[in-house]
């Protein structure tokens, strides 16, 4: 059995990345993900973790190392956070077109400009469209189980993709959890060693990364486009899998307390704690309120998401990012997408808060549902609200 | 880490009787007619042999080489993008390097070999290449150098010389060309003290060789700078990027040499230049140059060249 351990989240994600026993390490430094490879620089220098550090000089050359890396048939990480992640954007898509399974935290800070290093979506939510499988923790303990998942899913040989762990900054990275550690012996059981199908080998030339003329480039896309959406079963397999080795269970979108709920806060990150608390006082109020918490980000759970919802009148959708121009969020933009086609759609009311790490509280929850509700009676769109701005 | 000077004690050169008849970059590639640059490349594989894994960077010869479904690579191969060919590398290297380690995979002695074009090295990927000579991964950096932009349609860079004409350095009534002085690519590698930096040219094929061979055979890091005659981009009849090779390096536009462990080396002595013009004539991207401009670019070779051999004096006198 794993030991019950009091540990900061940054370091227990390292610790994660460690028991999965990686070859390398290409990182460069940012907050707020410096605790994780700060960490894993140790537990290198001492000998804990027999793995290749390659202290890059720039996030571009982090994923370009991982690119060679995991070509090479190596079990590669990296972790970074908001500029960090932007400057690997243009690598980021050629990891996953040529099926690389790299795994990466992403530690969530705003993007500059201004510049902040505290906590929201906008860095990964400019990168939904990379190709990879993209999870988003709530807890510490989420983040390690996430974690060993990640090389788990990835290196599967019906998926060989690169996937990443979002955790919040800050409200993640930078807290202590009570969390229980898995022991050597459980991880190595869950994760076998990587067996990669094709790398770089003098005795099995293969040629990577190609050019795709316009006879092929459609249907080399297409073909990542089928490993990413095939990927949904062998994701919900592993979490499975690791629910019977470590007695954790973990589906691709959580619910709280929504049975009968007539509005649904959608939640991603570690907002979903205070949004559940906030529940709870709702519900002793004799609101009929829930929180539905997307853990899978892509591949999109859809039909999860279609029955977690189904029954409620009301959407009110976090979003943690904006995208300037449109008339809602990133995640509510999406959501409404999928909804378009369903009967008995429930309204999505968008509010944008908790940028750059600015505290949303219980009772700012409280005004979104009873915003949320009136918006829904009327009948009216409703434009994504920007909560909590100063006047 | 060993010494360059001590890895190549027992260096066996190759001769002209003795050149690899291996082919890892094969023939039916897409190159132009009488491209250089391939030729300097098919050179490189040559020397190092089938036991290398290639990186290429965007460009020219990776263009030409990988058409899906088609590739000229007999070796295992890698492109990922414009500026990262050698934080690539470093990748492979530390991967394998681990799994070596780790016994997940033998110690094959494979030789690791980015490839880049001088826009790939001086400009965008100049920050991946010193970041990796400076880590001081075992892998080899050729830059092959046509001295613009030539995939995109001949565009200036920084290694593109003083007075050439490009698309983006057109001459005109206010400009002759290119107005700043050619980047000096293989002097900042050398500054990163790695173990071997050379530079080479086609016309000299089996120097080239013999330097190639040295860089894969020498641990830790090699740079090897290869004047790569472009006729498309330099106007210049596609049978003359020979002669054109041969000539930079008898007018000392572009000198041969070596730098080993810190030490320069020149690998040919010019005692009898040629005129800097006769090396320019030889292209029609220097055709607008008067004679003024000739002069200046003479003067300037001439200052370039005797500092090389101060360096040469006084790197050797500490040794």
């Amino acid at each position: 059995m794993g030991r019950r351990v009091g540990l900061e989240v940054s370091l227990a994600c390292a610790e994660a990345v460690g028991l999965c026993n990686v070859d390398v390490i290409a990182a460069y430094p940012i907050t707020p993900q410096t605790h994780i490879v700060e960490h894993l620089s140790e537990l290198v220098a001492d000998g804990h973790l027999d793995a290749e550090f390659v202290p890059v000089e720039s996030e571009h050359s982090a994923m370009s190392a991982c690119v060679g890396s995991s070509a090479a048939g190596a079990r590669t990480f990296t972790s970074t956070s908001s500029q960090g992640l932007a400057l690997m954007h243009e690598i980021l898509f050629i990891a996953s077109a040529l099926r690389l399974p790299i795994v990466m935290a992403v530690a969530n800070r705003s993007l500059s400009g201004p510049i902040s290093i505290w906590n929201d979506h906008s860095d990964i939510m400019a990168e939904r469209d990379i190709g990879w499988i993209q999870t988003f923790a709530e807890n510490g303990q989420e983040v390690v189980d996430l974690t060993l998942h990640a090389f788990k899913v990835a290196e599967d040989s019906r998926v060989c993709l690169p996937m990443a762990v979002n955790l919040d900054g800050f409200n993640l990275t930078h807290v202590i959890e009570p969390m229980e550690l898995p022991d050597q012996e459980q991880v190595d059981a869950y994760l076998p060693p990587f067996k990669p199908s094709q790398r770089l080998d003098t005795a099995a030339p293969i040629s990577m990364g190609m050019v795709g003329v316009p006879e092929v480039y459609t249907e080399a896309k297409k073909a990542c486009l089928e490993a990413l959406e095939n990927s949904y079963p062998v994701i919900v397999e592993h979490w499975k899998g690791l629910a019977e080795q470590f007695g954790r269970e973990y589906k691709p979108i959580e619910t709280y307390r929504t049975d009968d709920a007539e509005l649904l806060f959608v939640t991603m990150g570690s907002m979903g704690e205070t949004v559940m608390s906030a529940v709870d006082q709702m519900r002793d109020d004799g609101q009929k309120v829930g929180v539905v918490r997307i853990r899978l980000w892509r591949p999109f759970p859809v039909d999860d998401f279609m029955n977690a919802i189904a029954g409620a009148k009301v959407l009110a959708v976090i979003d943690r990012a904006l995208s300037p121009g449109v008339p809602a969020g990133p995640v509510a933009t999406e959501l409404r997408g999928m909804l378009y086609t369903k009967d008995d759609r429930p309204y999505v009311a968008d509010f944008v808060c908790g940028l750059s790490g600015r505290d949303v509280t219980r009772s700012q929850f409280t005004e979104m549902a009873a915003q949320a509700k009136e918006a829904a009676s009327s009948g009216k769109e409703m434009f994504c609200q920007m909560v909590g701005v100063k006047e | 880490m060993i010494s360059a000077a001590e890895a190549l004690k027992d260096f066996k050169k190759i001769t002209p009787k003795t050149i690899p008849l291996v082919e890892p970059f094969s023939k039916g590639h897409r190159a132009c007619q009488g491209c250089g640059e391939v030729l300097a490349l098919r050179l490189v594989a040559k020397a190092v042999g089938m036991d290398m894994i290639a990186v290429s960077a965007t460009g020219c010869m990776e263009i030409i080489s990988s058409p899906y479904p088609q590739t000229a690579w007999e070796v295992p191969w890698i492109h990922v993008a414009f500026e990262n060919a050698a934080a690539v590398a470093s990748g492979i290297e530390a991967g394998r390097k681990a799994m070596i380690r780790k016994g997940i995979i033998k110690d094959d002695g494979a030789k690791i070999v980015a490839f880049a074009g001088d826009g790939a090295t001086a400009d965008i990927g100049l920050q991946a290449l010193s970041g990796a000579l400076e880590r001081g991964h075992d892998f080899t950096y050729i830059c092959l150098d046509n001295e613009a932009y030539m995939n995109t349609g001949i565009q200036r860079s920084s290694s593109t010389p003083y007075g050439a004409m490009t698309t983006t350095s057109p001459p005109g009534k206010v400009s002759k060309g290119q107005m700043t002085w050619k980047k000096n690519v293989p002097m900042i590698a050398a500054a990163h003290n790695i173990p071997y930096v050379a530079t080479a040219s086609p016309a000299w094929h089996v120097d080239l060789m013999n330097k190639v061979k040295k860089a894969v055979s020498i641990p830790g890091p090699a740079y090897i700078h290869i004047f790569s005659p472009c006729p498309t981009g330099w106007r210049c009849p596609p049978e003359t990027s020979i002669e054109t090779a041969r000539k930079v390096v008898q007018s000392k536009v572009f000198p041969l040499y070596e730098v080993i462990d810190g030490r320069y080396v020149l690998t040919r002595d010019i005692k009898k230049p040629i005129p800097v013009e006769e090396y320019l004539k030889t292209q029609r991207r220097f055709s607008h140059l008067k004679e003024e401009d000739i002069a200046y670019i003479q003067k300037r070779v001439d200052g370039e060249w005797d500092r090389l051999l101060k360096l040469v004096q006084v790197t050797n006198e500490e040794a």
